[in-house]
């Protein structure tokens, strides 16, 4: 008996009841909270507020419960939600050199000012299951002891002292006041143009899917780049959020939020006119995204090789490929459209391939027969 | 959840409110969705878009609750046209039972107040994916197409800045030579669907994925033809009686597809077919891909060899294939 | 809307805008989009209650569906009263431009003087879309011929199925020759939109005009 596959309002609301149970999963299993995944799933919170570019703890454990922990999903989810809300204002630029420091590491200095800290990290873990988590038993995690000395606030940066030298080169903000452009370009409100500035390229990085950024951030070190990179410092840590509402005039502070700031200390340039200097990449995320950040510093200065006057041969300096491919819920939405019906299209194919071959059939025969 | 598409349905009509009975909330959003600062946004391309037929219009395209290439652009166009006298319809394939066509029509229908049909003369906006409907349209409808990728000469070049040049200096040559090098392996040009178009002399267009029988319904249209893409944030359009060519060569003119058959349901023997098989014995049957076409030729008392009953489908002997 | 507007001007007393900002927009926006798709076919918008001088209801209608922040706005002399800068500024909060060559909309409210048509942006070969909407108010508007002494254009092109005439009163006479030059760099090119009254028709630049 054929049917159509045809669907139709009571098919989508029935998936929609089948998708509601499998998330929940066996209902004699506790319910997992947002305040659960937000605690104990910190980085998966962290990597979509990125990704999703919206900072919100709260939503974004929604989100991911919602999705049933596919972090993809969930960027698609905030993101979504992201675009309905009103833009009340635009903050001051962040300023990382004030940061409350929790975690910062230099690769350029064996010590320096403020000193390493190493903070919360997997790096020197061993990856040993850790099967005492699986008895859930809930012991309380190792009492800490006190540090010697209180972490250096304000901490300096490797770049202001590399600056200082001048063997740096210093860092142009985006617009140019004078213009009458002060605001950096804006993605969610205007589509990628080319070539594309700076800013309008770390916003699409910072949004960029993480995979994608490491597969690429990757592919420099191993030949296809040349950045020569060097870890400047990584610092993870809060700071404050400023904005400056017009009838006040000066700028108050409206929060604080966790970031993971990324620079990279790069292949030197220069020319007769100018002396050597090193070269900046940049790598900032919402939250505790190391990898992301990294991987970001390296694609960022891959891709500033047009205004560094180096050739761009790999794919991490093309702008058009690493900039319209980085974004996962573009790339998740059209790989996956094709599930959707394209047997009006296949029937025109169809068609043609029946014919091209009833065509070399004949000449065939005709052949044959001469 | 599936029904035979034997089965005529019947022409529905439905007004929903925001507001009342509204589990999703959706009266927590603007109407149709998107704020007013994006909509005229939206407006503006779309007047430039007229102002230069099948020129794409970059727009500062946002995220929709879909995902993208399911539709977004033609939606964000949409959410930008629509009042609540509109009368919608929505159609994937040429059909408006299919699940993406529903699930839009859903969401304009709770965010929008609009009506919504699955007639084509009742509409004065159709959504469409893959397909222009077979009725031919008039003044004052509005037919939204969405479209996966709106440069025609992506495959050639996939750089948006050389693209961009081409269509600047009308150079265009080398969508030509690739329709030659069909010719020349094949004997045809072996562009199906997506058959590029010429629109007003000047610019060269995708139609969408239509299949290139559609494509002889885009010139001269009295209908206003709008294009969105959202993934790609690019808008364009077609005014009405607008001259819209396909491409091709003297030796070799454009052809839409034909077939030996005629619809199995409605008989009708010029509109698109889809071809559904029926066993795994070669046994197939050929259906308009038009539903709301079929259904109203059969609600005027025409038949196809296999009727109106899909249960009489199953027993259809295998037949040849289209030509 | 923003009330980011300079001082002097008490926003009680500014002339309100639409009675409905989401559907009187809409429902403006579709006699533009009518007007882009049916080339040189009178539209009518709908009344607006309080709109000031010498502004009239279809570029009041124009503005408030389409104008905002990003849209740099030129007013030509007459157009350009404290009054009306006001408003708009109050309604759309689209920034004015000092020069008709910065704009994306142009407002011009005595046509006898306005600048020629080359003098407004045009877009780019790359970028065509990016050119300026004129809208110019005239005398009169009527569609067909024998309307008295109007200028009678006969206009051809996309959007419109064969010939169609509009009679306007009150274009420059200079108007037939730069509109003929605005066509020639097709696809760049201003648009223009003709208001009287309620009444607007659209002229985008790929229309051929004759007469």
């Amino acid at each position: 008996m054929y049917v159509a596959v045809k669907g139709g309002e009571k098919a989508i609301l029935n998936s929609h009841k089948l998708l509601a149970e499998e998330r929940r999963g066996d209902p004699s299993v506790p319910e997992v909270s947002l305040r659960q995944i937000d605690q104990q799933l910190g980085l998966a919170v962290d990597r979509v507020m990125t990704e999703g570019s919206l900072y919100d703890r709260g939503l974004v454990a929604l989100a991911i419960k919602q999705a049933r922990g596919d972090l993809v999903e969930a960027v698609f989810l905030l993101r979504a939600y992201r675009t309905t809300l009103p833009r009340l204002a635009v903050s001051e630029p962040i300023d990382t050199a004030a940061m409350a420091v929790r975690r910062r590491v230099s690769a350029t200095y064996k010590d320096l000012p403020g000193g390493q800290v190493l903070g919360p990290t997997y790096d020197y873990t061993h990856r040993l299951l850790d099967f005492a988590l699986a008895a859930e038993t809930d012991a309380p995690p190792e009492a800490l002891e006190p540090a010697e000395e209180p972490v250096a606030h304000p901490m300096l940066r490797v770049c202001d002292v590399l600056g200082g030298e001048d063997l740096l080169e210093p860092e142009t903000p985006a617009g140019d006041p004078a213009s009458g452009e002060p605001e950096p370009f804006d993605l969610t409100r205007e589509p990628l143009s080319f070539p594309a500035g700076r800013d309008q390229r770390l916003q699409n990085l910072a949004r960029g899917d993480e995979g994608f950024l490491l597969a690429l951030g990757y592919s420099t070190q191993r030949g296809f780049g040349g950045n020569h990179p060097f870890a400047g410092e990584i610092r993870l840590g809060e700071v404050s959020v400023e904005i400056v509402p017009e009838e006040l005039g000066f700028a108050i502070d409206i929060g604080e939020i966790t970031v993971t700031e990324c620079q990279m200390v790069n292949q030197f340039a220069g020319s007769a006119s100018r002396p050597a200097q090193f070269t900046r990449g940049y790598g900032l995320t919402f939250g505790h995204c190391e990898r992301k950040a990294m991987a970001m510093a390296l694609v960022d200065r891959a891709l500033r090789c047009r205004e560094l006057d180096e050739t761009a041969r790999y794919p991490a300096q093309d702008e058009e490929f690493v900039l319209y491919h980085s974004d996962n819920v573009e790339a998740s939405g059209f790989v996956q459209h094709l599930k959707l019906p394209h047997y009006v299209d296949f029937q025109a194919e169809l068609e043609l391939v029946r014919r091209l071959r009833a065509d070399h059939g004949d000449a065939r025969r005709k052949e044959a027969a001469e | 959840m599936t029904s035979g598409i034997g089965a005529a349905e019947p022409m529905q009509t439905t007004r929903a409110a925001i507001g009342d009975s509204d589990p999703d909330g959706a009266d927590r959003y603007n109407y149709a969705y998107l704020d007013e600062q994006t909509k005229r946004m939206i407006r503006r391309c779309l007047l430039k878009a007229l102002a230069v037929p099948g020129y794409q219009v970059p727009f500062g395209s946002r995220e929709m609750p879909l995902p993208y290439g399911w539709g977004t652009g033609g939606i964000q166009v949409t959410a930008s046209i629509i009042g609540p006298d509109d009368v919608l319809k929505v159609i994937d394939q040429g059909a408006d039972d299919t699940t993406n066509a529903v699930s839009i029509r859903r969401f304009f229908a709770r965010v929008a107040a609009v009506e919504t049909t699955e007639a084509t003369a009742e509409a004065t906006v159709i959504q469409t994916r893959h397909r222009i409907p077979e009725q031919p349209l008039r003044e004052g409808q509005i037919l939204v197409y969405q479209v996966p990728q709106p440069e025609p000469l992506r495959k050639l070049e996939p750089r948006e800045g050389e693209t961009r040049k081409m269509h600047a200096y009308a150079e265009y040559g080398l969508m030509h030579v690739r329709l030659y090098e069909d010719i020349a392996r094949f004997g045809r040009i072996a562009t199906t669907y997506s058959y590029p178009v010429m629109v007003n002399g000047r610019h060269v267009m995708s139609p969408t994925p239509i299949p290139k029988f559609d494509n002889p319904k885009m010139g001269g249209n009295p209908a206003v033809q709008l294009f969105g893409a959202g993934r790609e944030k690019r808008i364009y359009a077609v005014p009405p009686y607008t001259d819209v060519r396909s491409l091709d060569f003297e030796d070799h003119p454009f052809a839409i597809q034909r077939w030996d058959e005629c619809c199995a349901l409605c008989g009708a023997g010029d509109s698109y077919l889809d071809e559904v098989i029926l066993d795994d014995r070669g046994g197939r049957m050929f259906v308009c891909s038009d539903t709301d076409h079929c259904g109203t030729r059969r609600a005027r008392g025409h038949t196809g060899r296999l009727g109106a009953d899909a249960a009489t489908a199953a027993a259809a002997k295998p037949r040849g294939a289209a030509r | 809307m923003t009330a980011a507007f300079e001082t002097g001007f008490d926003t009680s007393r500014l002339a309100t805008g639409f009675a409905d900002p989401v559907l009187d927009a809409q429902a403006a926006f579709r006699r533009l989009l009518a007007a882009f798709s049916y080339v040189g076919r009178i539209q009518e918008v709908a009344e607006i209650a309080e709109i000031p001088a010498p502004l009239n209801a279809a570029t009041a209608s124009f503005c408030l569906t389409l104008a905002d922040l990003e849209t740099p706005l030129w007013l030509d002399g007459a157009a350009g009263r404290p009054a009306v800068a006001a408003w708009l500024r109050f309604h759309c909060g689209a920034p004015l431009a000092d020069a008709p060559e910065g704009a994306a909309f142009a407002v011009v409210a005595d046509p006898a003087a306005m600048p020629r048509l080359d003098r407004f942006a045009p877009g780019t070969d790359q970028y065509p879309d990016r050119s300026c909407t004129v809208v110019i108010q005239v005398e009169a508007l009527s569609q067909g011929q024998g309307q008295g002494q109007g200028q009678t254009l006969r206009l051809q092109g996309p959007g419109i199925d064969g010939t169609l005439d509009l009679v306007v009163t009150g274009l420059p006479p200079w108007f037939a020759e730069t509109w003929a030059l605005n066509h020639a760099i097709y696809p760049m090119g201003v648009d223009l939109v003709l208001t009287c009254g309620r009444k607007l028709v659209a002229l985008p630049r790929g229309t051929r005009i004759e007469g």
